[in-house]
């Protein structure tokens, strides 16, 4: 798949500014984006489980540029997503399907292998190699894949420009992480209330989980960060860490295609995943909406109908 | 020298806390956090935290003032708390982060009385390293895995324990408890051998950087470096050496209180002025920033020394694996 890719973004890198695409990082664990404008440097282009990271977040920041942009089937629904809300626009993005089989979880094989400290990477049918200086591992992707590819429901981009390699069956509809959601709607409220506190205590307000979603595109006018109203103080209390999380939840619901980037960004290693899931869960209860999956689709809340049918309205 | 046993570490924490405000490196989920030490923690003592000690000295946010108005008087009420503190099993990197943030908090002419005083209260207990991680650079900066600098008391990690080795009084004052035992011959010889295996050479050679830096200012370097960078805060709030805040007066029940809070200059409202005019409108200029206060503005200032003690945490946190030593390697040989 990466010969058709480089080949691909090799024919179409002069009509393009920049493609933004995956290459090696700083040790053998890690991919990183990598910014291709010359043809020499299209070599440097990577594919393989490392590459995580969700491209479609630096789309909405090159506005006016006519970007070349790699994208998962996850991805590609945050790039539908930025189109049917008018954030971008489609002559100015030239988009590289890769279907794809799921990305790694590093948390996850952090339990497994000693991560900071790995030599060499390698790749078998469904499995990883990792050899760190005391032993060597073969772990099976599937137990270190990202929960939300393990049933992953558009493992081939939904929208592309080029789809490089055949499209591949969908793994199942989020059981994954519906059933994340379910284990703490079991729990009475107060239970869940001591969870959300145990995990959002921890929060540093670095904002990485804002910066790293593609559809946070406020960015620099959050209101998080607003001091004139300051909406929400800097206090270091569980109250305001909330606050944040939720105001994040609230802004995003109906526009979020549960891509994991905020939970895979946070360096706290906050669920913040499960509570995206809940609002999608909820959205799609309500409206019979998913975000990003059809294309000129309106979001349900950038618009409004006089009675909605799942919504009961109060009997005056 | 002393010995401390693996096992005798938890009645340790217990008889320090009774004296002090005991913090330790906590595992939680999948992170190491530093949290104060209760009956029944594990302190994990084995990794390099995924945040530094920082907090503990220069809080997330802290109360600097609180005042009011009370029949047209107006009142101000100090707050500096300072309590007796340990910080038990930093990392020299961490430890060397405090000797930074000591030239700037602890400047003669111009002391910060809140830093001071928790700093002065403060024992540092590190864990030295015997095995970095990939992401270790700190023999590049001026530390090392073996750096004692910065610490009261060191650890070297040896089998069933711990080496222990005071360096000032107040670390001294620490070896008086029961579960220090004298360190045998055979010890001490191990102690050596794992020394010499420890020894990590620099990643490259910083001569000449702030030049560099200065003659980079204008090029196109800052632009390229940063293209991956999201602008979030967190390799700024997880540095050892980073110490940029804002202050903000915030109402209370009783009345407002003056906040001190981290603020990181990889965000943009934090040189937007009054005015409406930002100087750093783009990660460019933020991302420079960065890198400028930490190998420039702050050695120019501070006896050649670098704003980073190599710690690698901007590395391996970063959500984007954006590596400040392939920065560095550029800014190096930038104009050769």
């Amino acid at each position: 798949m990466i010969d058709k890719l480089k080949e691909a973004v090799r024919e179409h890198l002069e009509e393009l500014e920049l493609v933004i695409g995956y290459g090696e990082g700083y040790d053998p664990l890690h991919a990183t984006p990598i910014f291709v404008r010359r043809p020499e440097e299209v070599d440097r282009l990577l594919w393989n489980p490392l590459c995580v990271y969700n491209l479609a977040t630096y789309l909405y920041g090159l506005k006016g540029k006519k970007v070349g942009v790699v994208v998962k089937g996850c991805d590609s629904r945050s790039v539908l997503q930025l189109l049917n809300e008018g954030l971008i626009s489609r002559e100015e993005v030239f988009l590289f399907g890769l279907p794809c089989s799921g990305v790694l979880d590093l948390r996850k094989l952090a339990e497994r292998v000693d991560v900071g400290r790995v030599e060499e990477v390698s790749w078998q049918e469904g499995k990883i190699l990792v050899r760190t200086r005391e032993k060597e591992e073969t772990i099976p992707l599937e137990e270190v894949l990202q929960d939300r590819c393990l049933s992953c429901p558009y493992p081939t981009p939904l929208i592309y420009d080029v789809l490089l390699g055949d499209p591949l069956p969908p793994k199942g509809e989020n059981e994954a992480l519906l059933r994340q959601v379910k284990e703490l709607e079991e729990l009475t409220p107060p239970e869940r209330l001591r969870y959300w506190k145990e995990e959002l205590e921890r929060c540093i307000r670095c904002y990485a989980c804002r910066n790293a979603c593609p559809l946070c595109v406020c960015q620099d006018w959050c209101a998080a960060e607003a001091r004139d109203p300051h909406w929400i103080s800097m206090r270091d209390g569980v109250k305001e860490k909330w606050m944040w999380q939720v105001l994040h939840a609230l802004h995003l619901a109906g526009r979020c295609t549960g891509c994991g980037e905020c939970e895979r960004a946070c360096p706290m290693g906050i669920p913040l995943l499960r509570i995206r899931m809940k609002i999608n869960a909820e959205l799609r209860e309500l409206f019979d909406y998913e975000a990003g999956v059809k294309e000129g689709e309106r979001p349900p809340l950038l618009t409004y109908q006089v009675s909605e049918p799942k919504i009961e309205e109060p009997k005056w | 020298m002393k010995f401390l046993k693996r096992e005798d570490i938890p009645g340790l924490l217990g008889r320090l806390s009774e004296r002090f405000r005991v913090y330790v490196p906590v595992k939680r989920a999948e992170v190491v956090l530093w949290r104060p030490w209760r009956e029944g923690v594990q302190p994990a003592l084995e990794h390099q935290g995924t945040e530094p000690p920082k907090a503990v000295l220069f809080p997330r946010s802290e109360t600097l003032l609180r005042f009011g108005c009370e029949r047209k008087e107006v009142q101000v009420e100090e707050t500096i708390e300072a309590p007796p503190t340990v910080i038990f099993g930093s990392r020299p990197c961490d430890a060397r982060g405090f000797l930074i943030y000591d030239r700037v908090f602890l400047d003669e002419g111009n002391p910060d009385p809140y830093y001071r005083a928790r700093r002065e209260a403060t024992t540092i207990v590190t864990v030295l390293c015997l095995d970095p991680e990939r992401t270790c650079f700190c023999s590049t900066v001026g530390g090392g895995p073996l750096d004692e600098e910065g610490s009261d008391l060191v650890l070297l990690p040896l089998e069933g324990g711990y080496l222990a080795k005071a360096l000032t009084p107040k670390g001294e004052a620490l070896l008086g408890d029961g579960a220090f035992v004298e360190a045998s011959e055979g010890q001490l010889s191990e102690a050596e051998r794992l020394r010499e295996r420890a020894k990590m050479e620099p990643l490259l050679e910083l001569d000449g950087i702030p030049e560099r830096f200065n003659e980079s200012f204008t090029s196109d370097l800052w632009e390229r470096v940063s293209q991956k960078c999201i602008s979030c805060g967190a390799c700024t709030f997880l540095c050892p050496t980073c110490y940029c805040f804002n202050i903000t007066d915030e109402r209370t029940p009783e009345g407002a209180e003056r906040l001190r809070n981290w603020d990181a200059c990889m965000f943009y409202h934090y040189t937007l002025e009054a005015s409406g005019h930002n100087p750093r409108p783009t990660k460019a200029e933020r991302y420079r920033n960065r890198i400028g206060h930490k190998f420039s503005y702050y050695p120019s200032l501070y006896e050649g020394l670098f704003a980073c003690c190599g710690c690698g945490r901007c590395i391996k946190s970063c959500p984007v694996s954006l590596d400040i030593r392939e920065v560095l390697r550029e800014l190096v040989s930038y104009g050769k």
